[in-house]
């Protein structure tokens, strides 16, 4: 309708409509989901204030709060930014399966055992080798086995029909009682008395900060990962033949598509990715293997990943959103004594109505390409 | 679904009531000229406020800090051993104008902690743990730490009286030094009143996981333990499962009595408000402020819970002589010969260590009497 009445107020010559069409066309294509997730976004939010009102509390300090503590300074950006680095990773792992049609929940399970290989294969060849080499072994290390764990799920799903929502979520319980078996027994540093954790690597081999920033190098590598794989899955045939798998597998497979490889090696590309997120906390930021691997981020990863509709290059501004919310809530709890939960109520609210918003998809008229090209 | 959001939850969510700092600092950006006048400390806590634990302790020792004149207490709870910690650290800073920080798990210390005091060398970090070295950290950190199983040991001697099967059960997080002194303090406590008492540990692995340590309460009671006690980050589940099963419970951490009146005996609580007090007193003295602080009862450090209903007058004598003797200083709770419970002598005949011997920091043995293995 809009269109209809827009259209000829465009008052440009018919060859200038012929060259504005496509590009009408492209942004009607791509407004959709911008459009529908920001508008989801705006009524969580409002939808928040009301909670916040209901506690006694003004939405408005709140919100102001949060751009203080999550984007109002150089500081706070940087927080955010530090935050949103391992979520960057942990969210691919659940991304690129989405894109086949699988739930993958059990990022947290590569991400400790990667942190435990990275730590474990640098132990004997530190001081030996130069700290570059020690950290891309710590790296390929941390992704193969990452790969291996979730690929198992993959693995499961395609051979043996095991759900791999359930699978990969067990996998991540196998994988931290492992991390503490390996961590309070075989790779235990036996100066580290009362927090059982490897031996910490020495200064020269932690992966630094970015120059001129207080970031490491993590987000770099989280967002050249993330290009990656949205040029993994928009721009080559082996995505477009997972993307096929993912809208019906019995198509694909009428089609000859291999479909069985595709999930081994989507599930192990995801897989090494939260893996390459825990090497990166421990070169980066723990020093060593230890129980705080376990901190979540692999869980983290999933609301990232659905936030961003699985599309690896929503996930770069989703993760850093979620980094700030995540800066903002101490913030929100020293300034205002509003208690822990405001902010899980806040990620589940945005969570529970960006998910309805999915079921706007095509309501609006606006969007359809096919308006614009008849109009323009 | 809801399994998905309570993980979250510990990443994600940190947070509760700094009441008193909405009320004092209402204009944003002023923090930085309140610091002047103003001592502006911070609490940073792993789990729960209100966890009646570990985490509860340190809460209750910053309300003391909270009403001494001009402080401003900021607290944070909820906060991982990951950068998190590291920037709420710097956001206090920054944002809140914090001169002293009192990060307060294990965890934090390396190498959170430690990175952020080499990067603000004016700002005062003091870590609850006992992990400073003179040799190796700078001085503007420091440890404080208390030596709880003193308290332990209490709570045996109540569990001695106490126990009519002669079981009785600890639930521990990990094999670690620190909690080994605690189960096996407990026990010696217990054989203290009757030696022929036996103690039952299960380790639950994690410091805070409700399922396992509720599975292991009723194991324990399963296998006829009658007093319980526990070494994890909040007793709460341990405290109720216990009590619902008709087991007596010695708290740990902080005061449980109010989760199960009538089966709690009396508990080894930190008495974090006495420590925090004397920190926050020199800073506003411009005294330099102690690097490596610690204490058992008779500094403070450590207090036990107000004597249960379930004790009986005997026990109430006993555990008041053997406090009385403690606070006197002196008293040895890990006094020669010792077995572990392989047989091997742990400690000689000719040894007593006092509270503060450094050969009980690196304990790794299960006491005889004590079931249970450390791997």
């Amino acid at each position: 309708m809009t269109a209809e009445i827009n259209a000829p107020a465009l008052s440009i010559s018919p060859q200038g409509r012929a060259l504005l069409r496509p590009a009408l066309e492209w942004l009607a294509r791509r407004a959709e989901p911008v459009v529908i997730t920001l508008g989801a976004v705006l009524v969580g939010l409002a939808l928040f204030s009301l909670f916040i009102l209901a506690v006694g509390k003004s939405p408005a300090d709140l919100y102001r709060f949060m751009y203080t503590g999550g984007f109002g300074s150089w500081f706070s950006i940087q927080n955010s930014l530090s935050r949103a680095s391992p979520l960057l990773l942990t969210a691919l792992c659940v991304a690129l399966p989405a894109r086949l049609g699988l739930v993958i929940i059990g990022g947290e399970g590569a991400v400790v055992l990667g942190g435990v290989a990275a730590a474990a294969i640098a132990l004997p060849i530190v001081g030996l080798l130069p700290p570059i080499i020690v950290l891309v072994l710590m790296a390929c290390a941390a992704m193969v086995i990452g790969g291996i764990w979730i690929g198992i799920a993959g693995f499961l799903r395609h051979y043996r029909g095991v759900n791999e929502t359930i699978s990969s979520l067990l996998l991540a319980y196998i994988a931290i009682a492992l991390m503490n078996q390996f961590v309070e027994g075989l790779l235990r540093d036996p100066a580290s008395l009362n927090k059982p954790s490897t031996k910490p690597l020495a200064h020269d081999y932690m992966l630094g900060n970015i120059p001129g920033m207080d970031v490491h190098w993590g987000l770099i590598i989280g967002i050249v990962a993330c290009i990656v794989s949205w040029i993994l899955i928009e721009m080559t045939s082996y995505g477009f033949a997972a993307r096929i798998a993912g809208g019906n597998v019995r198509a694909a497979q009428i089609q000859g598509l291999p479909v069985g490889r595709l999930i081994a090696g989507f599930t192990a590309i995801a897989g090494s990715f939260a893996g390459l997120a825990g090497m990166i906390e421990v070169a980066a930021v723990q020093g060593s293997a230890n129980a705080s691997l376990a901190a979540g981020y692999g869980y983290t990863g999933i609301l990232v990943a659905f936030l961003a509709r699985h599309n690896p290059l929503a996930i770069i501004p989703v993760a850093i959103l979620l980094g700030g919310i995540n800066a903002s809530g101490g913030l929100i709890q020293r300034r205002m004594g509003l208690p822990d939960a405001t902010v899980l109520v806040l990620q589940g609210t945005l969570f529970i109505v960006i998910l309805f918003g999915e079921t706007f998809y095509g309501r609006f008229k606006i969007f359809n390409p096919d308006l614009w090209r008849r109009s323009a | 679904m809801t399994r998905l959001l309570c993980m979250n939850r510990r990443n994600f969510l940190q947070a509760s009531a700094a009441g008193a700092l909405a009320s004092v600092t209402p204009g944003l950006l002023s923090s930085r000229a309140y610091a002047q006048t103003a001592l502006t400390i911070g609490f940073i806590y792993v789990g729960p406020k209100d966890d009646y634990g570990y985490n509860q302790a340190h809460a209750e020792g910053a309300a003391v800090v909270k009403a001494l004149p001009g402080v401003t207490v900021i607290e944070e709870e909820n906060v991982p051993e990951t950068v998190d910690v590291q920037k709420t650290m710097e956001s206090m800073i920054n944002l809140d104008g914090a001169s002293l920080l009192f990060p307060t798990s294990f965890g934090y210390f390396d190498p959170h902690m430690l990175a952020m005091a080499a990067k603000y060398p004016d700002i005062q970090f003091r870590h609850c743990g006992g992990l400073w070295q003179a040799d190796k950290n700078p001085m503007n950190t420091g440890s404080y730490f208390g030596y709880i199983f003193q308290g332990q040991y209490l709570n045996g001697v109540a569990a001695g009286y106490a126990s009519k099967s002669k079981k009785i059960g600890f639930v521990a997080a990990k094999p670690i030094p620190q909690v080994l002194q605690n189960i096996n303090a407990f026990l010696l406590g217990a054989r203290s009143v009757d030696p022929s008492i036996t103690c039952q540990v299960i380790f639950t692995g994690e410091w805070s996981l409700a399922v396992k340590e509720a599975e292991a309460t009723n194991a324990l009671i399963d296998q006829g333990a009658d007093v319980i006690t526990c070494h994890v980050d909040s007793p709460k589940v341990v405290v109720e499962t216990a009590a619902g099963r008709g087991a007596f419970i010695c708290g740990y951490h902080a005061d449980q009595s109010p989760l199960a009146p009538a089966k709690y005996l009396t508990g080894a609580e930190w008495a974090w408000g006495n420590v925090y007090s004397d920190f926050v007193k020199k800073a506003q003295a411009g005294e330099k402020l102690g690097n490596f602080v610690r204490g058992g009862l008779k500094d403070g450090f450590v207090k036990m819970s107000p004597l249960g209903p379930g004790v009986s007058e005997a026990s109430r004598k006993t555990f008041e002589a053997t406090l009385a003797q403690m606070k006197a200083g002196g008293f040895s709770v890990f006094k020669g010969p010792i077995k572990d419970n392989k047989g091997n002598i742990v400690v000689t005949a000719d040894k007593s260590f006092a509270e503060d011997a450094i050969e009980l920091e690196s304990m790794n043995y299960l006491v005889e009497g004590v079931v249970g293995s450390t791997a």
